[in-house]
């Protein structure tokens, strides 16, 4: 019987500090056993549960897209008892992942459709992996206009920059960048909020689904305005978190309701989320 | 019994109509026999529900800490002291408090009535006078009061509430002659391994319900020790050193503090005897500093404070 | 099905021949307490008891188990790597299980073995134990299992069901598991008809003791988010002290925490009984706790029994009737009175 609380042994390959705080970290992974990376079949939008010998496991988005093969991305954020473990690991060092775990971005009803992609902070991780799926060639023409809105603290504190600088050079996504604030005046991204930036550039939801993953502040602004633009609900799709053990619905602590984030989510759209109790 | 309900009922609707309290805190009759539930009561039309009885073993004072609003609360002599207490450690404001004190000649142990039916399940237990009268399949039987009591009310010698605001029924005599140490005594004449041997078989059921520590007035941590991760104190699991920490840990951080309620004990699903850890701390300090818990709130305990005189033949 | 009949005086010999090729548990009593636990000696067992302290719950997920070991010590290959702790899945019979334990193993099972994942350990324990039930001639006056979809002598989950008529027992053969072990133990007559009559007499008569009643029949049909939101809760949570013997007597309560224990270099991931009464059981790593009110545990607690489980499962609620919960709790909060709030509510009509 296969074993769902088995981690597969991986060896982090390159850790990358995303963050001027050095509080988020990326950590690239591959596995120890190449028939494990094809078992390891995901979507964007799931997670896994990164597991520490001696210390305990953690569960995290996917941040790499099943477009890129060969490895796994995880961006951290140093937050409690497995994340500081993981923050003080090198490269070189054996870890275990298990899963795919949870529910995925229904990308395949989003065919046709112009996605808007809203996310802030350190929650962009699992947008990076739909976003690089989307991008990929074979995947680009599935979709019609991508737009992304993508907020943070501040220039130091956005992810991937690399690849930000990258996609803002591209014509076939329309990449929208907000820091809180800046005290740089060449500043090259907007500034202000993310729910402001929001109203300012997505103006339309026509044929259109939105993904919003970000902190609840942010999502609790953002989200009125997706409403007034004229989003359904049953358009708009949110990732929730809460504390997990398990990651497969069988420890019991983190419904929402009747529904184990692990399992029957992360992945909600609102109108779903409308019909559970308020408590995550 | 029956006259305290009585005058606790009208108490209470008094303090409740006058405005004087916004809640009444005490007990309802328990949905099973032996049983009382507590209750807060907010409405004057409500006090009805409040009851009174030899089975009401639960410390109120439980309900307590932090609280921000005017609560009356019944209050025997244990509860009483450990209302001091919190008032010492600054879990709620004396003047927030209308203490109805009920002096109390003791809580009957459901336990020790299972026991005296052998087998034969109790549908319905009542008091009369001194006796306890029980109800069953095919029987009914009377067992003398007296020697049913819970451990600690059979040694209790502050049956009258300390401190009160108005005394639910007439004082009662306080027991003489009574030898509270006796079973301490016998476990500090066991060698250190006999001791040993028998704390770990004392706790070799404990499933780490916590029910003592969460039925206990004192344990109003925020975050208990058992608790905390970074650092972990002691592991989640059933090893039995970590369960022997967990209870001798918990004893040391209720010394000093302990009015030996039995609400601990009482709460237990294993029927272990964990007062046994608290009683021997409780002797300690009577010896070594001539200190009772909550007995005035004039005193600090004195694991609270530094005199130069203290006790310290113990640290080498 | 077919009803076999065993002599007490040969009871011992049947848990004799038992002992050969199944491991055994049974009830065993120590002072006031009875628990099932493996027994040495068949003359321990002791089936006068109403219920056992503990469910036998325990039997399947020990309240603390080992899952994985791992080494620390970066010379092995094997450093950091979690390998299954060997376990003992060698055949069990477990003797006198009460029906309404067994009817919660099979409620558990909907958690522990789903479509898309098998809980390996709860599985392997399930396959390899053999039922042998005692139904419940003299149920308690908390009893309540006949109107949460089971009886004194329900079968449900049984491999075996005994009943006890003065020097003997009815045997009731219920599975092909059930059918081995009589065989293994090779100490069973058939019954003859009178017999039967005498059980059947004496079962319906304890269907008939059961007093305490509950009503389940509107909770799948009452809106989720009126109920969360119903007023009663506020009286309901009052008492209740956030300690764990409700959900750690329980047959039906499952949940579990996971840990690393290192001791030196070596080490296990092992998984603990945990409870959602505890404050901790959902606080997040930033500090932000989604059940960090008591009101919201307690809701939280008899709407999964009573509400979640029902809606998800389609199999009743997620409760036997067994009365721990009712005898045990130290502050009286009673899931009888609990469930007939829930059942009761109806949101106000405009």
């Amino acid at each position: 019987m296969d074993n769902p609380y088995l981690p597969y042994p991986v060896r982090i390959e390159e850790i990358t500090i995303e963050t001027e705080d050095r509080n988020i970290k990326s950590f690239r992974v591959v596995f120890l056993n190449p028939e494990d990376e094809e078992r390891f079949s995901y979507r964007p939008g799931q997670f896994a549960e990164l597991s520490v010998a001696g210390t305990g496991e953690c569960p995290i988005g996917i941040a790499s897209s099943p477009t890129e093969s060969g490895y796994l991305l995880f961006t951290v954020n140093k937050a409690g008892l497995v994340t500081s473990q993981l923050h003080n690991m090198q490269e070189g060092d054996v870890m275990g992942v298990r899963g795919p775990l949870g529910n995925y971005y229904p990308l395949d009803e989003m065919e046709g459709k112009n996605v808007v992609l809203i996310g802030g902070g350190f929650a962009f991780t699992t947008l990076r992996s739909t976003l690089v799926y989307m991008l990929a060639p074979e995947n680009r023409d599935r979709f019609e206009e991508i737009s992304v809105v993508y907020g943070a603290r501040d220039e130091g504190m956005l992810l991937y920059k690399s690849e930000l600088a990258a996609w803002l050079l591209r014509s076939d996504i329309q990449l929208h960048i907000t820091v809180d604030c800046s005290d740089d005046p060449f500043c090259q991204y907007h500034i202000g909020f993310v729910p402001g930036i929001t109203e300012q550039k997505i103006t339309s939801a026509e044929n259109s689904v939105a993904i919003i993953c970000g902190p609840p502040i942010m999502i609790k602004f953002t989200q009125p305005i997706l409403e007034k633009v004229g989003f359904l609900p049953e358009d708009i799709i949110m990732s929730l978190e809460n504390r997990m053990k398990c990651g497969i619905g069988m420890c019991g602590r983190c419904n929402v309701g009747a529904d184990y984030v692990c399992k029957e989510g992360p992945i909600l759209t609102l109108a779903k989320l409308n019909t559970l109790p308020k408590e995550y | 019994m029956i006259a305290n309900t009585k005058r606790i009922r009208e108490t209470a609707k008094r303090l409740l109509r006058e405005d004087i309290v916004d809640a009444v805190l005490g007990f309802k009759q328990g949905t099973v026999p032996m049983m009382c539930q507590p209750v807060l009561v907010t409405r004057p039309e409500d006090v009805d529900v409040l009851h009174w009885d030899s089975f009401c073993g639960v410390n109120l004072a439980n309900y307590l800490s932090k609280r921000k609003d005017r609560i009356a609360v019944v209050a025997k002599g244990c509860d009483a002291r450990n209302i001091v207490v919190h008032t010492l450690e600054n879990q709620i404001k004396r003047d927030q408090l209308f203490i109805m004190g009920v002096p109390c000649k003791g809580m009957v142990d459901p336990r020790k009535v299972r026991l005296a039916l052998k087998e034969r399940e109790p549908l319905e237990v009542t008091e009369d006078g001194d006796k306890i009268v029980v109800k069953g399949e095919g029987f009914e039987t009377s067992l003398n009061k007296a020697d049913l009591l819970q451990d600690n009310c059979a040694i209790c010698i502050h049956r009258n509430p300390v401190i009160y605001d108005e005394l639910m029924g007439e004082p009662v005599p306080e027991q003489e002659g009574i030898d509270r140490y006796a079973d301490e005594r016998k476990l500090e004449a066991m060698s250190a391994d006999e001791r040993s041997r028998h704390f770990q078989d004392l706790v070799a059921t404990c499933i780490r319900c916590y029910a003592c520590r969460d039925a206990c007035p004192l344990c109003y941590c925020p975050t208990c020790f058992v608790d905390e991760s970074r650092p972990q104190w002691l592991g989640k699991s059933i090893d039995p050193t970590d369960t022997l920490t967990f209870h001798l840990l918990r004893a040391f951080h209720c010394a000093g503090r302990c009015t030996d309620c039995g609400a601990c004990e009482r709460a237990c699903p294993m029927d272990i005897k964990v007062r046994q850890f608290t009683k021997k701390l409780e002797k300690d300090v009577l010896e070594l500093y001539d200190y009772e818990a909550g007995m005035t709130e004039e005193t600090r305990p004195p694991l609270d404070v530094y005199q130069p005189d203290d006790p310290g033949d113990f640290i080498e | 099905m077919h009803m076999l009949k065993i002599e007490k005086k040969d009871f011992s010999d049947f848990l004799n021949r038992l002992k050969d090729s199944y491991r055994l548990y049974g009830p065993v009593r120590k002072d006031d307490i009875v628990d099932f636990v493996p027994i040495e000696g068949v003359s321990d067992i002791d089936l006068s008891f109403q219920n056992s302290r503990l469910s036998p719950k325990s039997l399947f997920l020990p309240q603390s188990e080992r899952m994985f070991e791992y080494g620390l010590d970066c010379a092995g290959d094997d450093a950091h790597i979690l390998k299954e702790a060997s376990k003992d899945y060698s055949p069990r019979a477990v003797i006198g299980i009460r029906p309404c334990d067994a009817k919660a193993l099979e409620l558990v099972d909907a958690n522990f073995d789903t479509p898309e994942f098998r809980d390996p350990w709860w599985v392997k324990a399930r396959e390899t134990t053999t039922l042998v039930g005692l139904g419940c001639t003299s149920p308690c006056s908390t009893c309540f299992c006949t109107t949460v979809g089971g009886g004194p002598f329900d079968d449900a989950g049984l491999d075996v069901l005994l009943t006890e008529i003065n020097d003997a027992f009815l045997a009731r053969v219920l599975t092909a598991k059930g059918e081995k072990l009589i065989k293994d133990a090779n100490t069973f007559e058939p019954a003859e008809e009178e017999l039967v009559q005498k059980a059947t007499a004496i079962e319906q008569e304890a269907g008939g003791k059961i007093v305490s009643k509950v009503d389940t029949s509107r909770l799948a049909e009452i809106d989720t988010l009126a109920l969360h939101g119903a007023d009663f809760w506020e009286d309901v949570q009052f008492a209740c002290i956030n300690c764990g013997i409700c959900t750690y007597l329980c047959p039906t309560c499952w949940c579990f925490d996971i840990q690393d224990e290192t001791h030196g270099r070596v080490g296990c991931r092992m998984r603990n009984w945990d409870s959602c009464m505890f404050p901790l059981f959902t606080l997040h790593a930033s500090g932000h706790n989604p059940r960090g009110q008591k009101i919201q545990r307690v809701r939280q607690r008899f709407m999964h029994k009573l509400k979640y489980y029902v809606d998800t499962y389609k199999m009743g609620v997620a409760c036997v009737g067994c009365g721990r919960c009712v005898q045990h709790c130290p502050v009286n909060i009673d899931i009888r009175q609990v469930c007939r709030l829930m059942n009761e509510y109806r949101t106000e009509v405009s």
